[in-house]
């Protein structure tokens, strides 16, 4: 496919945007690894992170070089959603967080597999890998919220919190040729069905405008993603060119 | 890691299409939906199932050590039971 520099700037753009959340996402999810409350969940939020930093390898390669992009950039210069930064938190706000990304990169992947882009290939991939993880999100906040009074009171708790990072998710990304508000739509009910199932309440607070998530596209982040950076990156700053 | 009370089941994993389920090992999972999937995180991550059990452990009931002499010590010298007196065919690999 020839392309003109526009349209390989608006690509390069994309990739970053995609990159950039698979790899932060993976990076919180590794953070679990240790410490997750049983050691199945822990293999299973492990072979999650692992996906998706499979997936940023390779959009990031589109875009430049992978351990550059991934380790000496500065943290205005990531392009991911401010929802993949936010902290892990208890397990009930991990799986809200997994639930509305994985259900967003599900729907994402589904209509760019379809098409003729250039992620087409790439996306085909994903999606096989991202409905498992939309399952086992779905899967664990049926159970959070459907189960004790504590789950409920937790669950119920961590989708009220993430809920005003999860319109940004729809903000228009250049070069994909996404029809987003029917992205948007298509999330809602999805959202709203397992929601419902699960007994939880559907958020009722803002999704746009003040007090809600939505420049993380533009480099801006939320304050624990500094830290989260300086963790990621120090071993590749601190020793340049090293290899093992 | 803190103990949970949820019930330990037994994994079956299917390598291929034709092969029988074999046992692959157990793991704790609240209810059979998420030791299903708890088993294809635990035991099928490097592409080795096809298809996949998982059963309770409590319903298993298996011989006991005491029992090995009169259950399986007569078996032993019944060599005529054993396929060992003719040749099998060029080709089939899974007798």
């Amino acid at each position: 496919m020839t392309t003109t520099p526009d349209q390989d700037t608006a690509l390069t753009a994309a990739a970053l945007a995609l990159g950039d959340d698979a790899l932060v996402l993976s990076h919180r999810l590794g953070e679990w690894a240790g410490h997750a409350p049983v050691l199945e969940e822990e293999v299973a939020l492990a072979n999650i992170a692992l996906d998706l930093l499979g997936q940023a390898r390779v959009l990031l390669s589109l875009a430049g070089d992978e351990d550059e992009l991934a380790f000496l950039r500065e943290e205005r210069a990531f392009r991911n959603l401010q929802l993949v930064e936010q902290p892990n938190g208890d397990f009930a706000h991990t799986i809200a967080r997994q639930l509305y990304f994985s259900t967003y990169q599900h729907l994402l992947h589904t209509e760019l597999a379809a098409g003729d882009g250039p992620f087409a290939p790439l996306a085909g991939k994903v999606v096989k890998e991202v409905a498992y993880h939309s399952d086992h999100a779905e899967q664990w906040t049926l159970r959070l919220g459907d189960g004790t009074t504590t789950g409920h009171t937790r669950m119920q708790r961590a989708v009220d919190a993430l809920w005003r990072y999860t319109g940004e998710m729809f903000q228009p990304v250049e070069g994909l040729g996404v029809d987003w508000p029917a992205l948007e739509t298509a999330w809602l009910e999805r959202i709203t069905r397992v929601l419902h199932r699960a007994t939880l309440t559907v958020p009722d607070g803002p999704r746009t405008g003040a007090w809600t998530a939505g420049a993380g596209r533009q480099g801006l982040h939320t304050e624990p993603f500094g830290r989260m950076l300086a963790e990621m990156q120090h071993l590749h700053r601190s020793h340049p060119g090293a290899t093992w | 890691m803190t103990d949970t009370d949820w019930p330990l089941w037994e994994v079956f994993v299917r390598s291929r299409r034709g092969l029988s389920h074999t046992h692959a090992g157990s793991l704790h999972a609240p209810d059979a939906e998420l030791a299903l999937r708890n088993a294809r995180d635990l035991y099928t991550r490097r592409g080795e199932g096809v298809s996949l059990w998982v059963v309770p452990s409590s319903a298993v009931t298996a011989s006991s050590p005491d029992e090995k002499d009169p259950f399986f010590e007569p078996a032993a010298d019944k060599p005529y039971r054993h396929p060992t007196f003719y040749e099998i065919p060029e080709g089939v690999r899974h007798l």
